[in-house]
């Protein structure tokens, strides 16, 4: 059982990636970042890059801290007062923590995917128009194309071009999760945050999304929280193994799951602990 | 291991199991049908309540249905005091139940849903649990002290300031300046719709309160993460999600408006005349019910309980309205 997990990603997908990430730059570069929920630090001087157009994995037991991070990413924690964090983190070189940082714009080139499908109360158009609205005036058409660029984008189009009325709600639990990627691409970010997308999904709506995402880091830079080993396996190009809070070990996937540096990481993707 | 050891040996044989097991069945049975035949003479209880009224209703009408029959609706004069034929109109009294809840509203509305949304989304934590019990113990303020407050405070107030103010304002202006139409008067039809929508507002803060918090975190999150601002949050995820609830709390406010009687029995003024301003004095079914019945009898009193069963029906087409409305929302926006 161990073994197969252990050289699936080699398997899958050899050599692309051990190659690749060599030459792509950081698009988000995380440097000595703790997260405090009130007195609680519930990050520890995480350094890390997110490469640009790569896809990045983050793994560990429930509350190390792996959802916290990816929620500074676009600075989600500033809708709970006591939340705070201190470090940087640069994107494009340029620190969305400090002050004076707009959120909404911060938060429109960093799109998040959630754990559960969360169409809003609106047509299944709607749902991808209504955020382009909030950045661009278009025209009728343009916007149509661009609700179908968006559609097509996330692997939806076909099932639901004949039925853009209807709610958002009608849709599958897989369906509406890829309405909510199709919502995110629409207007066009630069960054995408999936945080554990999967998890409330049967396993033809997982394997939908995973291929998703590998096309999708052809045009974005991605970010994945999972609990789903072989699904970090699977998507990722770089794996980061997180435990209480602190950033144990940060590698290639391939090199994570078939010789990683720490006895820790190995016992957890291992299923040892955790 | 060694509890599903003791369990193994204390019990009983399988057939004896079964056997006990059966009897308990059977209890159970007897148990179940009992509830579910209280549950339902409970629900029928509750139609038979409303068939009941409906009839006494219809019963106590009649005579007025025979004596006027439709011209009892846009009659205007109300005039018990003819005799041996008192001619009586329902036209003031409807006029000034539906201007008086339509003003109430149109002021309660906004203010009480503005409320809620600060209370559920901007308020900082430390004000929330104070200003939340503020608003439920206006909710309970007896509608007697309501009245009594509009009478001695509120209706001065506006007379001598607000009042004169509009007149002035309005003087000449085509529609309005009849709206607006002096002189300034305590009992009028704008003070009670003032101080029905301070009545209504705390009903609709509280249910748009609650409605608002069953709102997902998680839904609000992603159109925080699309870079939407707390208004368009609200305006485009909150209230979408949540418009069957908020919409039945304002017919719960509307419901109150409507039948309200205590209070605005004191500032109404309790005239039948339509004059077409504001400022005037007017009456509404119940204050009119509630401010002559004691001393009415023959058609008269029965003109009453025709008014009544107009308030009945009133409220009856305003709900039916309300869930029409809604329908034709949800079939608009895809649901």
């Amino acid at each position: 059982m161990t073994d197969v997990l252990m050289q699936a990603p080699a398997m899958e997908r050899p050599q692309a990636s051990a190659a690749a990430p060599l030459a792509a730059s950081a698009k988000i570069d995380v440097r000595n970042l703790d997260f405090f929920y009130g007195d609680a630090r519930a990050l520890k001087s995480i350094d890390l890059a997110l490469e640009a157009n790569r896809v990045t994995a983050f793994i560990g037991p429930s509350g190390c801290g792996k959802s916290t991070l990816l929620r500074v990413l676009n600075r989600m924690y500033d809708l709970y007062p006591g939340q705070r964090a201190t470090g940087e983190v640069l994107l494009d070189g340029e620190n969305i923590l400090a002050p004076g940082v707009d959120v909404n714009l911060l938060r429109a080139r960093v799109g998040m995917v959630f754990q559960k499908p969360t169409p809003f109360p609106m047509t299944i158009y709607e749902n991808i128009a209504f955020g382009v609205r909030l950045y661009e005036k278009l025209p009728k058409a343009q916007m149509d194309a661009r609700v179908e660029e968006a559609l097509k984008g996330a692997a939806l189009w076909g099932e639901v071009k004949d039925k853009l009325g209807a709610s958002g709600l009608s849709l599958s639990g897989g369906q509406q999760q890829r309405l909510c990627i199709a919502r995110t691409i629409a207007i066009r970010p630069e960054v995408i945050l999936f945080d554990e997308p999967c998890s409330a999904l049967d396993p033809i709506s997982t394997a939908k999304i995973e291929e998703l995402i590998d096309g999708l880091k052809a045009r974005y830079t991605i970010a994945i929280v999972t609990h789903n080993m072989q699904q970090a396996a699977r998507v990722s190009d770089k794996t980061a193994f997180m435990y209480l809070g602190e950033l144990v070990e940060f590698d290639s996937t391939t090199k994570m799951f078939t010789s990683p540096a720490q006895q820790r990481t190995q016992d957890y993707i291992t299923g040892r602990f955790g | 291991m060694t509890e599903i050891a003791r369990t193994a040996l204390t019990r009983a044989s399988p057939a004896q199991e079964t056997a006990s097991r059966a009897r308990a069945l059977a209890a159970f049975k007897l148990g179940d049908s009992t509830f579910y035949w209280m549950t339902r003479l409970a629900a029928l209880a509750v139609l038979g309540v409303l068939g009941g009224i409906i009839l006494t209703l219809v019963i106590g009408a009649w005579p007025a249905l025979q004596a006027f029959g439709a011209d009892f609706l846009w009659t205007q004069r109300w005039a018990p005091q003819l005799q041996p034929d008192p001619v009586l109109g329902a036209l003031g009294p409807i006029y000034g139940t539906l201007l008086t809840s339509f003003i109430a509203m149109t002021i309660a509305a906004p203010v009480g849903v503005g409320v809620a949304i600060f209370l559920t989304e901007l308020c900082p934590e430390s004000l929330r649990r104070p200003v939340g019990m503020a608003i439920e113990l206006l909710a309970g303020i007896p509608s007697i002290i309501y009245g009594m407050w509009g009478f001695f405070v509120l209706a001065p107030f506006l007379t001598d300031h607000f009042q004169p103010a509009m007149i002035r304002l309005f003087d000449g202006v085509p529609v309005l300046g009849a709206l607006f139409a002096g002189p300034p008067s305590y009992l009028s039809l704008f003070n009670a719709s003032l101080v029905l929508a301070i009545m209504v507002l705390p009903f609709i803060t509280a249910i748009a309160r609650d409605v608002f918090a069953t709102v997902p975190p998680m839904l609000k999150e992603s159109a925080y993460g699309m870079g939407c601002t707390t208004w368009e949050v609200v305006r485009n995820v909150v209230i979408p999600y949540t418009r069957v609830g908020l919409i039945g709390g304002l017919m719960l406010g509307l419901g109150r408006a409507l039948g309200e009687t205590m209070a605005v029995t004191f500032i109404i003024g309790n005239s039948f005349k339509i004059t077409g301003s504001l400022f005037a004095p007017g009456t509404t079914i119940s204050a009119a019910i509630a401010s002559e019945f004691a001393e009415s009898d023959g058609v008269h009193q029965s003109a009453l309980i025709l008014l009544g069963l107009l308030l009945f029906v009133l409220t009856f087409f305003v709900l039916a309205a309300a869930r029409l409305m809604l329908r034709r929302i949800e079939r608009r926006q895809g649901g």
